[in-house]
């Protein structure tokens, strides 16, 4: 058993909503609603969910970039849900982000040395063998040129400048990354130059990762265990292989049908299996009471709408695999292209 | 219009087809030599990274290019029995929204913000139905809006863009380009800004109106899943070039070009086993300011220069029966790499 | 969108208070703290203390300053009577109160330099606003050409070059050496509406060639953005004809960003152009407070200043309520 890095209990975050002539609040977009989860040291946590789901903001609170509504947040044991942004200052050596955006996350007019070496010199980091040195190593080891350590972010690709991102974010030696996002600006290619990266720095560094995606496929792949968020809850969590063969959660498998798969041959198959949600994600302002994804699921009854389920082991599943449902989707079911064939010869 | 019987010519055509833009870095040679062709009822996917050519195609189809002073278009493009590229201006104008008409990536800033969603469909319909008043016009959207599964479409009429959802913006999108039942529609990654769910949804749909309306489509997409969902055909581009082309079931089950190989490798896939490491292509897509003489993909291709200094010096032709391919690299040769290397690890 | 609106209206009104009290604080507080006495500006300092005394009484100097603001608040709203036993004088609504230099009443004085000051900017609004757009859109239509060039060097000169420099030289011009136009004189517009306009035309001109400069080049960038916009392509991809293209959709958005800037200019040109009206000795607001200044005539320049205020408030205030109008974004956020 693996200690946990980071573990959030009951963990919420409210925006609040004003209106009318004297901004009273009248409501808050419920962005993240409740949640329980850790990460485990040296795993990869996928946070997978569409948009609105509060992946984003659940990675922003890990991070506290984000201070929480309710609940706590433990990094190494220690309590940091409401610490101060000085009090907070150690922890931003060990926790950092990497962002979806490789353009506008990168300051134009700094150049990529002192983009990748501004950690260093805000954390004082004494680097024996120099500043300048010490860069050249990090924009090596993402694989860029150390001689390119001058030059300004617009005269690189958008795959080398995620790659700036990442050198950025590597250059307090962290424990844990949170990336937010991280390949879906990019072109299909360099995505995966991108994800074998974040790979092979895992394994040098025993970086700890919660990798946030909309794109199941990367999610399954660059994963240990996937959290699919839902209207700000977490619906099920599992390790990886047993999620994607063994989806419980009605929504978890029509997100998994949806996904188009890249062989005609299968088409008219995937076509006929799929799941096709109706309607759109209910608004976050008033979700829906009991369970929040009733209003779109062909399983819901009566006491979907009374009594919200709690995200436990259900069936005969692994202690690891925690689904929030009432009525589980079991292996013979009916429905969908859940689970993945063997690869054809 | 013409049938097929009297006519060989294909419903689109498109010959030897040159996209060049005058910037102030140098000549952008956007596409270069295209050619291909479509039927109505037929899906065409267009698959290719970004500054592949693949929406620069598009756009001289529908003559796009015209406002633009520094763009040069050579070649031809036939729509039904029609030659577009030496075509007037107002000749062009009034077969696009009509005949031809296109869906756009991202439906926000693709409908204007100040305008009701209704009132822009309503307008273009009656740009290509000059005589219809505005009450059939509008009777008309609202059809078309509910046609599209878009839920009260008499009260979403008045609704503007931002107050749609994603999916229901691209429905809307999709019903203004589908008012004057086009015969050619050309989607640009129509759902690469929306969700999976959602995604599923507007591909069901765009299939859906296919069947119903018989029209000929083109789908421009960097996902090859999508595709794999559509398209009969499919066209790999790649700097401009297509590189590729064949029936969608050969390209993907035998794909010939070594950067088709590198696409499909560097996608995970939910169909298959996880893989240790992702195959992709090395390096970066080059300028098309800046092509590289010969074949454009050598200094990515890992079997450039197998047979001699060819790949450097000599542009490859796309040649074959119905799968065709643009690679030095000899039939027998790519078969086996394809088996030996590249199909384990896919 | 009434609860936009009404937010707006409470925002232009509390804006105001503010800018009052700032103002009231600034010119009737300062002279206390420094010790000089405003009232020994009104009747000048060899009068003897019984009627300094009277004066201050009447004026009440000696209330305590929220006291006079109170009072000063109160003479704008409803009008006020200054009184010392049974000498009352009453100051009607809006009462600024009375200058030093001539012991007149401030509000007359500047509602004679009101029309004068409306006049001018609001006909050389209507020039550049013309001019301007104009100008701009057809160098963003025909971008790079020798048109644009030519517009936007004709429009560098005019942002470059002071109104001093250009009232002056186009008097020269037109008034002396051609003689096409009088020496400029006020005429009201309703005494004799003919004069009124060709005296004006000089003025109009100079003042507009200015910002018609600033919103040809401000036209000209919004519009090459817009005309960028996706839905512009949409336009013309649903087959519209160019001059709905522009004319509807790139135009309509690309204008918007005009309607601010000119909302400002016009509420700042209402509460006077100095330097204009100087060059043509045109007896506005902007003359009248330049005067005020050079006198050290308190209240006269807190009846411009806040008659200024008042402009600028009001303009943004028509400016919010335009936008929200234009863009749904705005009035149904």
């Amino acid at each position: 058993m693996s200690e946990n890095l980071l573990e959030v209990k009951g963990l919420e975050k409210h925006f609040p909503i004003t209106k009318g002539l004297f901004k009273r609040q009248v409501g808050a977009v419920r962005a993240v609603d409740g949640i329980d989860i850790e990460v485990k040291s040296g795993e990869t946590l996928g946070l997978v969910g569409e948009s609105g789901c509060g992946k984003s903001t659940t990675g922003r609170l890990f991070t506290r970039i984000l201070e929480p509504t309710a609940g706590t947040i433990t990094f190494e044991g220690e309590d940091i849900s409401h610490k101060s942004v000085t009090q907070l200052r150690p922890l931003r050596r060990d926790v950092q982000m990497i962002f979806q955006d490789p353009y506008s996350s990168l300051n134009p007019r700094h150049t990529v040395g002192s983009i990748v070496s501004a950690p260093l010199q805000i954390q004082n980091i004494p680097t024996p063998q120099g500043l300048k040195k010490a860069v050249q190593e990090l924009l090596e080891l993402v694989g860029l040129n150390p001689e390119h350590y001058n030059r300004y972010p617009h005269e690189f690709s958008g795959g080398q400048r995620q790659r700036i991102g990442i050198a950025r974010a590597l250059a307090l030696r962290p424990k844990l990354i949170i990336a937010d996002e991280p390949v879906s600006a990019l072109d299909v290619s360099i995505q995966a130059q991108v994800v074998n990266l974040l790979d092979d720095l895992q394994r040098e560094f025993d970086l700890t990762y919660v990798f946030i995606a909309h794109d199941l496929s990367v999610v399954r792949h660059i994963s240990d265990r996937v959290a699919v968020m839902y209207l700000g809850k977490v619906v099920e969590v599992a390790e990886r292989d047993e999620l994607y063969k063994n989806p419980r959660h009605p929504y978890t498998v029509a997100l998994m049908s949806a996904v188009p798969v890249p062989d005609p041959v299968r088409r008219d198959r995937a076509q006929r299996d799929r799941v096709l949600l109706t309607g759109d994600v209910p608004s976050p302002i008033n979700p829906p009471s009991g369970c929040r994804f009733r209003t779109r699921c062909w399983k819901a009854q009566d006491i979907c709408a009374t009594e919200e389920p709690p995200l436990v082991v259900r069936l005969d599943d692994p202690a690891s695999h925690q689904t929030a449902c009432h009525f589980p989707v079991v292996e013979d079911e009916a429905v969908a292209g859940r689970r993945p064939a063997a690869a054809p010869a | 219009m013409s049938i097929g019987a009297t006519n060989a010519r294909p419903f689109l055509e498109i010959k030897d087809l040159n996209v060049r833009f005058e910037t102030d870095d140098g000549i952008v040679q956007a596409v270069t030599g295209s050619t291909f062709s479509l039927e109505k009822g037929q899906t065409l996917g267009i698959v290719g990274e970004s500054g592949s050519g693949k929406s620069v195609t598009s756009l001289a189809v529908l003559g796009l290019h015209r406002t633009r002073s520094n763009a040069k278009v050579s070649g031809e493009i036939w729509l039904d029995d029609e030659e577009l590229v030496t075509a007037s201006d107002e000749q062009v104008r009034k077969l696009r929204g009509g005949k031809m008409a296109m869906i756009f990536q991202d439906p926000l800033s693709a409908m204007h913000p100040y305008f009701t969603v209704g009132s822009q469909i309503v307008e273009a319909y009656r740009v290509h139905h000059p005589g219809v008043n505005k009450k059939v016009a509008r009777e008309r959207a609202i059809d078309m809006l509910a046609r599209v599964g878009i839920p009260q479409p008499e009260r979403r009429f008045n609704d503007y863009a931002h107050q749609f959802s994603g999916g229901m913006r691209q429905r809307a999108m999709i019903a203004m380009a589908l008012v004057n039942d086009p015969a050619l529609l050309i989607a640009d990654e129509p759902t690469t800004a929306l969700d999976v769910t959602v995604q599923a949804q507007i591909l069901d749909l765009i299939r859906d109106l296919q069947e119903e309306f018989g029209s000929a489509v083109i789908m421009i997409t960097h996902d090859l899943g999508v595709v794999a969902e559509l398209a009969d055909e499919v066209l790999v581009m790649y700097g401009g070039k297509v590189i590729e082309k064949g029936p969608a079931v050969d390209v993907f089950q035998q794909p010939q070009h070594p950067y088709t190989w590198g696409l499909l490798g560097s996608m995970p896939r939910l169909d298959r086993e996880v893989r240790d490491r992702l195959n992709p292509v090395k390096g970066t897509p080059p300028s098309l300011i800046n092509l590289p003489q010969g074949c454009a993909f050598n200094p990515r291709c890992p079997y450039a220069g197998r047979n001699g200094d060819r790949s450097f010096t000599e542009t490859p032709e796309l040649r074959g029966d119905i799968h065709k391919v643009a690679c030095h690299l000899p039939a027998e040769e790519r078969t086996k790499i394809f088996q030996q290397e590249v199909l384990p690890n896919l | 969108m009434l609860a936009y609106i009404v937010r707006r209206v409470i925002n232009a009104i509390i804006t105001l208070l503010v800018v009052t009290a700032v103002t009231f604080g600034i010119f009737f507080a300062i002279p206390k703290a420094t010790g000089s006495d405003p009232a020994l500006l009104y009747i000048g300092k060899q009068s003897d203390p019984a009627a300094i005394e009277g004066i201050r009484q009447k004026m009440g100097f000696d209330d305590p300053i929220y006291v006079q603001y109170g009072k000063f608040l109160k003479g704008l709203v409803a009008g006020r009577d200054y009184a010392n036993g049974p000498d009352v004088t009453h100051c009607p609504a809006p009462c600024f109160g009375y200058s030093f230099a001539t012991d007149q009443e401030v509000t007359p004085l500047l509602l004679e330099d009101i029309p004068v000051t409306l006049s001018l900017a609001l006909g050389a609004a209507v020039l550049w606003l013309v001019m301007g757009i104009s100008f701009g859109v057809i160098s963003a239509l025909r971008r790079g050409t020798f048109i644009d060039r030519a517009a936007m060097t004709t429009a560098l000169a005019g942002v470059s070059l002071p109104v001093y420099f250009t009232g002056l030289l186009s008097t020269a011009i037109f008034v002396y050496w051609l003689g096409w136009l009088p020496q400029g004189q006020y005429v009201p517009f309703l005494e004799n509406p003919a004069d009124w306009f060709v005296n004006l035309i000089l003025p109009w001109v100079t003042l507009a060639f200015l910002f018609a400069a600033t919103y040809a080049r401000l036209t000209r960038a919004n519009m090459l953005e817009t005309l960028g916009e996706d839905y512009v392509r949409t336009a013309r991809a649903k087959g519209l004809t160019e001059r709905v293209v522009i004319g509807k959709h790139a135009l309509r958005s690309g204008l918007t960003p005009i309607v601010t800037v000119f909302g400002l200019d016009l509420g700042a040109l209402l509460g006077g152009a100095v330097l204009t009206e100087t060059v043509f000795n045109l007896r506005g607001l902007g003359y009248q407070a330049l005067q005020a200044i050079r006198q050290n005539d308190l209240p006269i320049i807190l009846g411009v200043t806040l008659i200024a205020a008042f402009f600028i408030v009001f303009a943004n205030l028509i400016v919010d309520l335009v936008y929200g109008w234009i863009d749904p974004r705005v009035r149904l956020a």
